[in-house]
């Protein structure tokens, strides 16, 4: 007969976060993504170390090589530059374009709608009417108009695109503090003396992080699309810089001639957005306790 | 009970297993009990004793791909275990109706009190709508909704609670049920209107001739509403009797234990005599009788085997090897 | 009501405006407290009974500072309550709450220890000690510490879950705790062992508790004094014993009535009371209680009634308990 009762020893009971950590270890799918993103991340970083040529030295003999040319494995584009070279010092900044807007705009939108729930009343109303407006256009054209206004070039692509993911941050962490500020333990903390900024700290934050985080990393997926459509229409990284975006724009006319090498930084962009998409999706379910 | 009719319900030795993620939930064990035309038998239990799980079971309602229902369940006649998809149909809500503790659950906000009630005559009895609309307008009086003409028209976010509950008996009742299956439907009233629901279900269950179950957790509505009570304890059941007897002679330790920790009258001030412990994890059931680690009778042999439900007086049932009267 | 009393209530009132439901149309209010005056008598505990929504959990947001009265005091120990954060900060330490649901009251995400260490360690308690503070009251509300500080809330059991409460609770030692239907959702065994160890708790620690609940059984058992609330209004107040053995007030007398008799063979029989309770929303005027009341006159339809003594320290607020009202069945009811 096994005990009925617990043996008698301080158990340190597994933490929410370590519980989810070891839901997304078993899930399959995440855990390609994940791997898919890390490679890919790792490889922007080494990009000096590990690309085989210049990425804005071409040759004009050797232009447009299907994949599979020996010497240059994913061949070369329009002006004889490496493809591989190119696309892997294009994902740096295509990535740069993608995450630091994200990681910005979950500061500020994340922060806004902590407070607007929080607080409530008028200051609620301001916050989120204002993030209604920005809300109401589509976010494509919304970031094209901000970009257009800025000016095209890598750093006021970032400022468009933060500004255009800061209301929906706003929407989902707001929504999340005024859930759980209703319930009773916040109001216990309360009663206990404690200040709104402890309450904030302790009671609040530990409980919206799961829900922001998980749209959070669905954000990423939609940005990079974003980044590379602003660099496609000019509006991003300008020539000869490589980014993903741009080099699909530049070989737009390859696309009859070469069109497997045509393809490959779209097929990039779909690749990341996919993997944070599904990565967003494991995450939702790990989360999900009971 | 002298003459052998058929019960109008007879269930035996069901079981009714649930698998997940943390083990088999063995939420019903080995329940028999039968259930004659025009009487009411209480369910009463904690929380989690199976209940609920032993209603749906008579009902079919359960998730199919994770229960998994042993044992035989005969109603009116019928085999229900046996009962195909169509006539499963027929059988819900026509035979045997059940109402909740939520009428949320029961009552679709998007159509009218009346066509609700109006749909599931037509459904059931085929006639025709203007006879159903009628039969629609009969049941709410019968409820005693009061201007229940008026009443057909509205929908259920228009009614206060206790006319909410009110229609949602109007609607289980609407087709003649032989059995209704009550689960908890005056938990979440306020006092002066869960009295008013539990004596309109009374009196419609004596006009009706029908039989009924009552669940609930509280002693004091099984005593006001039950002619038999039978109580439940980690799925199984521990005491079966005339309420009188249950209530007035109660066998079971547990059954003591219950009353004992309810509060009346004469309870003032002194310390309740309340059951120790809380009660079995029921993926992780022990050998023996499931309330021996809180039981101050219990002896070796209880932590052996379970005890068999075994015959006090006539009709009075209960499990338990050491209990003396 | 013989004691001294530790915190005097009066007056209090508190009503909610609703969102307006579009332009031009007026925002609603609700009355959800109107006119509350209590004394909680050092040691005592103080039952307050009524059906949902009649505002006894607004009572106890008003009672512990949570939320701002519109009108009346509340006196701790006599001193009026310093309405400044300072002040409620030390308010909060004197008076503090259980809530009726167990797991919405703790943060899913802390330990039982933490929860309970919480609140100390806002007061300026260093980590250590405050852990320290926090296995005890464990101990003492029956969670040993070793097996239980470690587990987070959805490990543990209702019954539980509402010891962690009453520790957390206790964790400021305070001089009052409020206990908002903190049984009311246990099982009846677990209720009762929950109940003695309130009992326990008061003796040992010198507590005044103030008890709210829809179950006039269990607040008979545990009070000293026994208030009744009906939309809002306080209708019958005095000692328990008085009020159980001649509840006055026909609200008090038809709540009693609906409570199940727990004997098969002495069934209610007819209802005492019909229909629901009305929305607080624009109350009936007059008497709240007249729209349900079988006893309601012509002046119970406009004039609000005074409240009545009838007995030692036993007030009703109806017609029929003052001569002098005008209702037919004035000074004999
Ligand atoms: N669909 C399900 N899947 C898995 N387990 C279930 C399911 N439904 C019920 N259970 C489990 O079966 C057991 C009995 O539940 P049941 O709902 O019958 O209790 P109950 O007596 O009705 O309690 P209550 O008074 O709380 O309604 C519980 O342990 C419950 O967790
Ligand atoms: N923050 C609020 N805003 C608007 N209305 C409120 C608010 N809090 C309470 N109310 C209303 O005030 C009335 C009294 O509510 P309260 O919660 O005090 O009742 P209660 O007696 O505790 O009821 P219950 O037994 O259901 O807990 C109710 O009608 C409720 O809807
Ligand atoms: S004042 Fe009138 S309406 Fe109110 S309780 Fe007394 S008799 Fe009834
Ligand atoms: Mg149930
Ligand atoms: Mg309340």
């Amino acid at each position: 007969m096994t005990l009925a009762f617990d043996p008698p020893v301080a158990r340190a009971s597994l933490g929410y976060w370590a519980g989810v950590s070891r839901r997304l270890r078993r899930d399959t799918v995440s855990m390609v993504c994940l791997v898919v993103l890390l490679l890919i991340i790792a490889a922007a970083i080494c990009a000096p170390l590990i690309a085989p040529y210049d990425p804005s030295v071409g040759s004009v003999v050797r232009r447009l090589r299907p994949v599979g040319t020996p010497g240059h494995l994913l061949g070369t584009d329009d002006l004889g530059r490496d493809m591989l070279t190119r696309l892997l010092y294009g994902a740096r900044l295509s990535l740069i374009m993608g995450i630091v807007p994200v990681c910005i705009a979950l500061v500020i939108g994340g922060s806004l709608g902590m407070l607007a729930g929080f607080v409530g009343g008028r200051v609620n109303t301001v916050v989120m009417r204002t993030a209604d407006v920005f809300f109401a256009f589509p976010s494509v054209l919304l970031a094209i108009a901000i970009a257009g206004i800025l000016g095209a070039g890598v750093v006021n692509s970032i400022v468009a695109l933060t500004i255009v993911l800061i209301p929906p941050l706003v929407r989902v962490s707001e929504s999340a503090t005024a859930q759980v500020s209703a319930l009773d333990f916040v109001e216990a903390a309360r009663a206990s003396g404690a200040r709104d900024t402890t309450i904030l700290r302790v009671h609040v934050l530990s409980n919206i992080l799961g829900p922001v985080l998980v749209y959070t990393t669905s954000l990423f997926s939609v940005a990079v699309i974003l980044a590379s459509g602003l660099s496609f229409i000019g509006l991003g990284a300008k020539p000869p810089t490589p980014e993903w975006g741009l080099m699909l724009n530049n070989l737009r006319n390859a696309i009859y001639s070469q069109p497997l090498v045509a393809a490959l930084p779209g097929v990039l962009i779909f690749v990341v957005s996919l993997s944070f998409n599904l990565l967003a999706d494991g995450l939702r379910s790990a989360m999900d306790v009971r | 009970m002298s003459e052998r009719v058929a019960p109008l319900l007879d269930v035996r030795d069901l079981n009714v297993a649930f698998s997940g993620e943390r083990g088999t939930v063995h939420a019903v064990n080995g329940v028999s009990f039968q259930l004659e035309a025009g009487r009411v038998l209480g369910l009463l239990g904690e929380s989690g004793s199976g209940k609920s799980v032993t209603m749906r079971a008579l009902l079919r309602i359960l998730p199919e791909n994770r229960a998994r229902i042993s044992g035989s369940i005969h109603c009116n006649g019928r085999d229900v275990l046996a009962l195909n998809r169509r006539d499963l149909n027929s059988f819900r809500g026509g035979d045997v109706a059940m109402i909740f503790q939520d009428p949320g659950v029961a009552l679709d906000p998007v159509f009218t009190i009346g066509n609700q009630i109006a749909d599931t005559v037509i459904r059931h009895k085929g006639v025709s709508r203007q006879v159903a609309r009628a039969r629609a307008l009969e049941m709410l009086d019968l409820v005693r909704i009061p201007s229940a003409r008026r009443r057909l028209d509205n929908y259920p976010h228009e009614l206060s609670g206790d006319m909410r509950q009110r229609a949602m008996i109007a609607l289980a009742l609407s087709c003649s049920p032989r059995l209704l299956l009550a689960d908890e439907p005056t938990t979440a009233l306020d006092a002066t209107v869960q009295i008013q629901v539990i004596l309109l279900l009374r009196e419609l269950q004596k006009d009706l001739g029908m039989a009924a179950i009552f669940v609930t957790h509280d002693v004091g509505v099984a005593a006001e509403i039950s002619d038999d009570i039978a109580v439940m304890y980690a799925g199984r059941i521990v005491e079966l009797g005339p309420a009188r007897d249950v209530i007035k002679r109660p066998r079971h330790p547990y059954t003591r234990g219950l009353l004992a920790s309810t509060i009346h009258a004469e309870s003032h001030g002194a310390r309740i005599a309340g059951i120790p412990g809380s009660p079995p994890d029921l993926a992780r059931l022990q050998e023996g009788c499931a309330f021996a680690p809180r039981c101050t009778l219990a002896g070796p042999e209880c932590r052996l085997k379970g005890p068999e439900l075994a015959q006090d007086s006539p009709g009075h049932h209960f499990a338990c090897f050491r209990s003396m009267p | 009501m013989s004691a001294r009393p530790i915190l005097s209530v009066e007056g209090l009132s508190k009503q909610f405006v609703l969102r307006s439901e579009g332009f031009g149309v007026p925002p609603r209010t609700v009355q959800a407290v109107s006119n509350v005056s209590l004394d909680l008598g050092e040691g005592h505990t103080l039952g307050i009974v009524g059906e949902s929504g009649c505002g006894k959990s607004t009572t106890a947001r008003l009672l512990m500072g949570l939320i701002r009265p519109d009108a009346g005091s509340i006196r701790l120990d006599g001193r009026e309550i310093d309405r400044s954060a300072r002040g409620l900060t030390e308010f909060r330490r004197y008076v503090q709450m259980v809530f009726q649901d167990s797991s919405a009251s703790l943060n899913p995400r802390l330990t039982i220890e933490a929860s309970v260490m919480f609140g100390p360690m806002v007061h300026g308690v260093a980590r250590p000690a405050a852990r320290a503070i926090a296995h005890r009251l464990l101990d003492r509300v029956g969670l040993e510490p070793m097996r239980f500080a470690g587990r987070y809330p959805h490990e543990l059991s209702g019954g539980q879950r509402q010891r962690v409460n009453i520790a957390r609770a206790l964790a400021l030692e305070p001089r009052i705790v409020i206990f908002d239907e903190a049984v009311s959702a246990l099982d009846k065994s677990i209720e009762a062992q929950v109940l003695n160890l309130l009992l326990d708790l008061k003796a040992d620690l010198k507590l005044s508790y103030i008890f709210i609940s829809h179950d006039l059984n269990v607040v008979r058992y545990i009070s000293d004094d026994v208030l009744v609330m009906y939309l809002g209004e306080v209708v019958e107040y005095g000692p328990a014993a008085s009020i159980y053995a001649r509840p006055t007030h026909p609200y008090t007398r038809a709540l009693l009535a609906s409570m199940p008799s727990l004997d098969p063979d002495r069934r209610t029989t007819a209802p005492p009371i019909t229909g629901d309770p009305p929305s607080p929303i624009e109350p009936p005027p007059g008497c709240r209680f007249h729209t349900r009341c079988a006893l309601a006159d012509e002046v119970c339809r406009s004039a609000k009634p005074a409240s009545s003594s009838c007995g030692a320290q036993h007030f009703v607020s109806c017609h029929m308990l003052d001569p002098r009202s005008g209702h037919r069945q004035a000074g004999q009811p």
